[in-house]
């Protein structure tokens, strides 16, 4: 069968195994429809696509979710420590008995749902918006499915500096559960917010967020995707900066059998500055994408880009990160970095740095190594008396901090770093 | 304390005979000097004995207070109560100077059977270890090694010995790098360690070192074995005429 064939026989299938909403105002399902429309013409995504060579999305597109166990987690949730308010969504649904109340300082929340059913509304300069920039050069179908059928989500407007962070926790129930959430957030001049995400959400879940940040507003964002093992997510995370705006997000992943988190971030403005980080462990089946395009299209814009992935049995790490620094946009400050350190021969990082540049006073860099633990530093600490299994997770630990040291707030770090501590102690028990 | 017995070890990766059959003995509470010329084998015995990979052990072996050594990892030598001071010391971004210093002293201590040091006795501990060594609270804080200068690096050997009291300390070239007024520092600091209990193999290529740290005996090696011993007049020896006469006298 001819490539196109099955790409529009598989679009079929992802179109038809979600509801697409009835509710909304006319702007609303026009956006959906083409959405719809723009995932027809794209083509659901093959393993034969430029970008989906190191990422088999078969489970991504099949019709059913495969099924995913609920893992009983003992712990105190990740930000537990942390004053927030809370949202909570389980299997994709929001969760309202076990949310706050959706009023905080400085923002105003609605669902989703109300906020496309609202005739004039903010929403409608964002939701699809920002997805549909992001579909050029390189197509994100399954954001555009996620625009297409999305019910669940939140609309977020921020219009001053919000003290509390806003934490949403994405609860999984049913071993089945085939998830689509899509969340808008408008950050007004000067605003400030912080975002923190957790949990895995469902068995499998396709996750849209977009995100427009005016003029000298920062958004901040830290997530934390659940360590259920046989979960499957797609995120994608499209972001627009104006002048001297900021954007700082951080992954960490431990766990889960797919996850592909895309990260599209878009300079209009000129001074601002965007950061893209991540950590993830993986043991075993375990295969985990970071998709990053950053487009400068201003002056004197700075990004980084610093993923780091601890690999063992066989867990496979990918890593696609593109600059593309447009005419005109001078002074640009580019920074790229993706390590992989594998903890045996069966495991894998596959990485692919991307530098595009066409303007002539800039500074990009980008770095990408892949390695061992240095059995001179290991050597080092067991020749103290440091037991080998420490030794080595201290280096694990080590080497995932300079990822970590992203976050900004030290109290999320060290959340963080909590986490990983303990996902290397089962190891160590099991 | 340290008995090795026709010690022969070859690198594993290739044929390449290093020591050819070392016999050495220290005793408890003394303080022993190897010297010789580059490639004689000094510092491959000291990564021997505190187990690194890559050599393999053809033929003799090594005891620690009677116990053979060479069977066991690298933490459970440190925790018998075996040290070597680095040549080089590895820098480890990213692992906190106390947090590795606190494992590792705790980590020796439950293999042994004892109680592990809660935080506070440590951080008293190590406060005043490294004041005697002028480490100040800010080499403490950082990452293991990183950013420290040659002296600096050296001196934080001496205090990671100084905080893991082993019996049997190996010091690899630990002069080499260092300034005088360094060399003191860290001479004085390894002084300060000589007890009844503890013995030191201070590997030199210099009889510099030996002035400010008196060995009892020293011994010459060469071309992978112990060729000649004697007293601190030896050093001496070695300082004035070069090694030539020696192995000339040896050959």
């Amino acid at each position: 069968m001819a490539l196109a064939q099955v790409k529009a026989d598989l679009t079929d299938v992802l179109l038809a195994r979600h509801a697409v909403p009835t509710k909304g105002a006319g702007w609303a399902s026009e956006a959906r429809a083409e959405a719809a429309a723009r995932l027809r013409v794209m083509g659901a995504p093959v393993r034969r696509d430029e970008y989906w060579r190191y990422t088999d999305p078969a489970s991504l597109t099949a019709a059913d979710a495969p099924e995913a166990a609920v893992l009983a987690v003992d712990e105190e949730p990740i930000f537990g420590a942390v004053d927030r308010l809370r949202v909570v969504f389980v299997d994709g649904r929001m969760d309202a008995d076990l949310s706050d109340d959706l009023t905080g300082e400085g923002l105003t929340i609605e669902p989703l749902s109300q906020a496309l059913a609202t005739d004039i509304h903010w929403a409608r300069e964002v939701y699809g918006v920002l997805e549909a920039r992001g579909q050029t050069p390189v197509a994100r179908p399954l954001a555009a499915l996620n625009t297409a059928v999305a019910g669940a989500g939140l609309a977020i407007r921020v219009t001053g500096k919000v003290s509390r962070p806003l934490a949403l926790t994405y609860l999984h129930h049913d071993t089945n559960s085939d998830a689509v959430i899509h969340h808008v957030i408008k950050l007004e001049p000067g605003a400030d917010l912080t975002l923190l995400e957790n949990g895995p959400a469902a068995a499998r879940f396709n996750k849209c967020l977009e995100v427009d940040i005016a003029q000298d507003a920062a958004f901040h964002h830290v997530r934390a995707q659940g360590r259920d093992h046989e979960r499957r997510a797609v995120t994608h995370m499209f972001a627009r900066l104006s002048a001297r705006s900021v954007f700082k997000s951080f992954t960490l992943t431990v766990n889960g059998v797919l996850t592909r988190n895309e990260a599209v971030i878009e300079f209009t403005g000129d001074d601002a500055h965007a950061t893209v980080a991540g950590a993830c462990a993986g043991d075993g089946v375990f295969q985990h994408d970071d998709t990053v395009f950053v487009t400068h299209d201003a002056v004197n814009c700075e990004s980084r880009q610093v993923f780091k992935k601890v690999l063992r049995n066989g867990a496979v790490g990918v890593f696609q990160g593109k600059i593309l620094v447009k005419a005109g946009a001078q002074k640009t400050d580019g920074y790229q970095i993706s390590q992989g350190l594998l903890l045996d021969d069966d495991s894998q990082f596959l990485a692919k740095p991307e530098l595009e540049i066409y303007a002539d006073d800039v500074a990009c860099s980008h770095g990408s190594t892949v390695g061992a633990v240095d059995p001179e530093a290991l050597f080092y600490l067991t020749s103290r008396g440091v037991p080998a299994h420490e030794a080595q997770n201290m280096l694990v630990l080590a080497f995932l901090d300079e990822a970590i040291q992203e976050v900004e707030e030290d109290v999320l770090a060290d959340a963080l770093r909590g986490r990983l501590q303990e996902w290397l102690a089962r190891r160590q028990s099991a | 304390m340290l008995e090795i017995k026709n010690l022969h070890v070859k690198l594993e990766e290739e044929d390449k005979q290093i020591l050819k059959g070392v016999d050495l003995s220290v005793g408890a509470g003394q303080v022993h000097a190897i010297m010789g010329p580059n490639g004689s084998g000094k510092s491959t015995l000291s990564y021997v004995l505190s187990g690194k990979d890559g050599y393999e052990v053809t033929q003799g072996g090594a005891q620690l207070e009677g116990a053979d050594i060479l069977d066991m990892e690298p933490e459970e030598r440190a925790a018998a109560g075996l040290f070597l001071a680095f040549q080089y010391p590895v820098e480890i971004p990213g692992v906190g100077n106390m947090t590795f210093l606190r494992t590792a002293l705790n980590g020796q201590r439950k293999a042994r059977g004892e109680a592990e040091m809660n935080s506070a006795e440590f951080l008293k501990l190590v406060r005043a270890k490294a004041a005697d060594l002028q480490i100040s609270n800010d080499m403490l804080k950082r990452p293991v090694n990183v950013g420290f200068s040659g002296g600096e690096k050296k001196r934080n050997e001496i205090l990671q010995m100084a905080v893991l009291e082993p019996k049997m300390c190996i010091m690899d070239e630990t002069d080499s790098g260092l300034d005088v007024d360094a060399m003191k520092l860290v001479a004085q600091g390894v002084n300060a360690l000589r007890d009844a209990g503890r013995s030191f193999l201070v590997i030199t290529h210099y009889q510099r070192l030996l002035d400010h740290i008196a060995p009892d005996i020293v011994h010459i090696m060469a071309d992978g074995r112990i060729v000649k011993s004697g007293g601190p007049d030896l050093a001496l020896e070695v300082e004035k005429n070069g090694y030539a006469d020696i192995l000339a006298e040896v050959a």
